[in-house]
């Protein structure tokens, strides 16, 4: 296993003009072929952390660094090996789905016939093969966010940054997507920072959980998740993986507790 | 549905002066609309073709510049800021107010027609198109952005397709008030002696008492305006189809 320092996030904040403070400095690293998700109530400046990464947003102080090279020198997403999945699939309703999964080779100028074929390599990855043809409205919520998924995945990225991106869909097809992103993530040999609400989905997918609080948003802790791969469903209900969400639930009402918030009940967390 | 109401409504016409006896210098029948059409055929097709002729270019002129201003004001909200105040003094101004300077401004009077209808026809689209270029869903907007897609390539595969509902819509009001600004331009033209559209021939058959000829051109000019909208609605069907909600039936 690497231990190439993919993401560094040096002291890097967020405020706005209006004074408020979406992140306070933080320091992350995340190496090759880790899965980091970043866990928090809303408000902890997961998200917001996550775009700065992806070069949405820009940090009001302190820096990010992939691969070791700042993020104007990395340049355009694909440049940088790097795709961004949104919690909506956002997917363009006036084109179908090859045309919407071709987009980043398209807007790169790749020939037609080199990016069709990584557009089909792409939809096989997902299970999507056989609906090229569709246009979103025609795809099941679940769907989409696999076509989403395709278009992320077909400018060969390296590292994957994904923000709540299952948070829409109901908790089977979202069972099913996990266990698919992971067989991805294993097979690909990504790295995948991933941001999620949910303390069960963090705990099942990931090898370190980074623990963030709201007002101002920090982070907490971070805890790994000692279990080899593949899991499986029986993971689900193993002690192991109780033990881990306890500590994580704690992790979390501690740090809801220095910030004045009320309690999330450790029995909702999901 | 709607044809069977148009025809009963037709015979309640044809029965209605039949029965009362009314002359046909106050409402003529159906019948005696439908004869004069044709009797007169020469005529009123020449004034179509004429009317047919401003509306089709004051549209034509309404789409491509309406379509100008917008792409300028989205690109500078200063330059939008200063000018729309100034579109919508000449959109609340009432044409037949401004028509009377324009044709004796304008020497060529077809010129002069079609700049009526233009003025009249021209500020739906540019007010839509504007709305549609900014109405642009911002997931979408990073995307691109994330993408390093550069203005042009989000202003063809992004804003353009996203603005196109909100543009055809601008369309459809657009083609009826191009034809309603013909028309009026004409009338006004008309009431200082000149012209030979549709309006035209309504004004002269109105004043030699030819209701029935009055009423085969006002047919005329109500089944251009209905041509057109159904134009405009088939256009955006061809268009928005595949898959704007206006276009998709309730069962998908």
């Amino acid at each position: 296993m690497t231990h190439e320092a993919i993401i560094e996030v040096m002291g890097a904040s967020k405020s706005y003009p209006d004074g408020t403070q979406a992140l306070a400095p933080v320091d992350l690293t995340v190496r090759a072929r880790e899965f980091v998700t970043l866990l928090g109530p809303s408000g902890c400046g997961k998200s917001t952390l996550l775009k700065l990464v992806a070069g949405l947003l820009a940090p009001s102080a302190g820096s990010v660094r992939l691969r070791a090279q700042s993020l104007e020198a990395a340049g355009a997403a694909r440049g940088a090996g790097l795709a961004f999945v949104f919690q909506e699939a956002t997917l363009m309703p006036w084109r179908r789905v090859r045309a919407n999964v071709r987009l980043p080779l398209d807007l790169a100028a790749v020939p037609r016939g080199e990016a069709d074929s990584g557009v089909d390599e792409a939809l096989a990855l997902v299970g999507l093969s056989g609906f090229e043809k569709h246009f979103p409205r025609q795809l099941s919520g679940g769907m989409q966010m696999r076509a989403s998924i395709a278009r992320a995945l077909v400018g060969k990225p390296h590292l994957l940054l994904m923000d709540e991106p299952f948070g829409a869909l109901d908790e089977i097809t979202r069972g099913r997507l996990d266990a698919d992103l992971l067989q991805l993530w294993r097979s690909r040999a990504l790295t995948i920072l991933f941001v999620t609400h949910s303390i069960y989905e963090a705990v099942f997918l990931s090898t370190r959980v980074v623990v963030m609080g709201a007002r101002p948003g920090r982070i907490v802790g971070e805890f790994t998740i000692d279990e080899p791969y593949p899991r499986g469903e029986q993971f689900r209900v193993s002690p192991k993986f109780l033990a881990c969400c306890q500590k994580l639930s704690q992790a979390l009402a501690e740090a809801s507790g220095q910030g004045g918030e009320a309690r999330p009940s450790v029995a909702a967390a999901s | 549905m709607p044809l069977g109401i148009g025809i009963v409504l037709l015979g309640l016409w044809q029965w209605w002066v039949t029965a009362m006896e009314i002359p046909k210098y106050i409402v003529p029948s159906p019948v005696l609309v439908a004869e004069t059409l044709v009797s007169d055929w020469g005529l009123l097709s020449t004034s179509l073709f004429i009317t047919l002729k401003v509306t089709f270019f004051a549209f034509a002129a309404s789409v491509v510049v309406g379509t100008l201003i917008a792409f300028l004001f989205v690109q500078s909200r200063l330059l939008e800021l200063s000018l729309f105040p100034y579109a919508i003094l000449l959109q609340v101004t009432p044409i037949v107010a401004i028509a009377p300077l324009i044709i004796i401004w304008v020497k060529h009077q077809d010129i002069a027609l079609t700049l009526c209808a233009t003025i009249v026809a021209i500020f739906p689209v540019i007010s839509n198109t504007t709305l549609g270029l900014r109405s642009v869903d911002r997931g979408l907007l990073n995307l691109f952005q994330m993408y390093g897609a550069t203005r042009l390539q989000t202003l063809l595969r992004l804003r353009i397709p996203s603005a196109l509902p909100y543009f055809f819509g601008g369309l459809r009001i657009s083609s009826g008030l191009s034809l309603i600004g013909a028309v009026v331009a004409e009338f006004v033209a008309g009431t200082g002696g000149a012209g030979a559209g549709l309006a035209y021939q309504i004004l002269v058959s109105g004043f030699q008492l030819n209701i029935p000829r009055l009423f085969a051109a006002l047919f005329l000019i109500t089944a251009t305006g209905v041509v057109l909208f159904l134009v405009m609605v088939l256009l955006s069907r061809l268009a928005l189809g595949n898959w704007h909600e206006s276009e998709l039936s309730e069962a998908t």
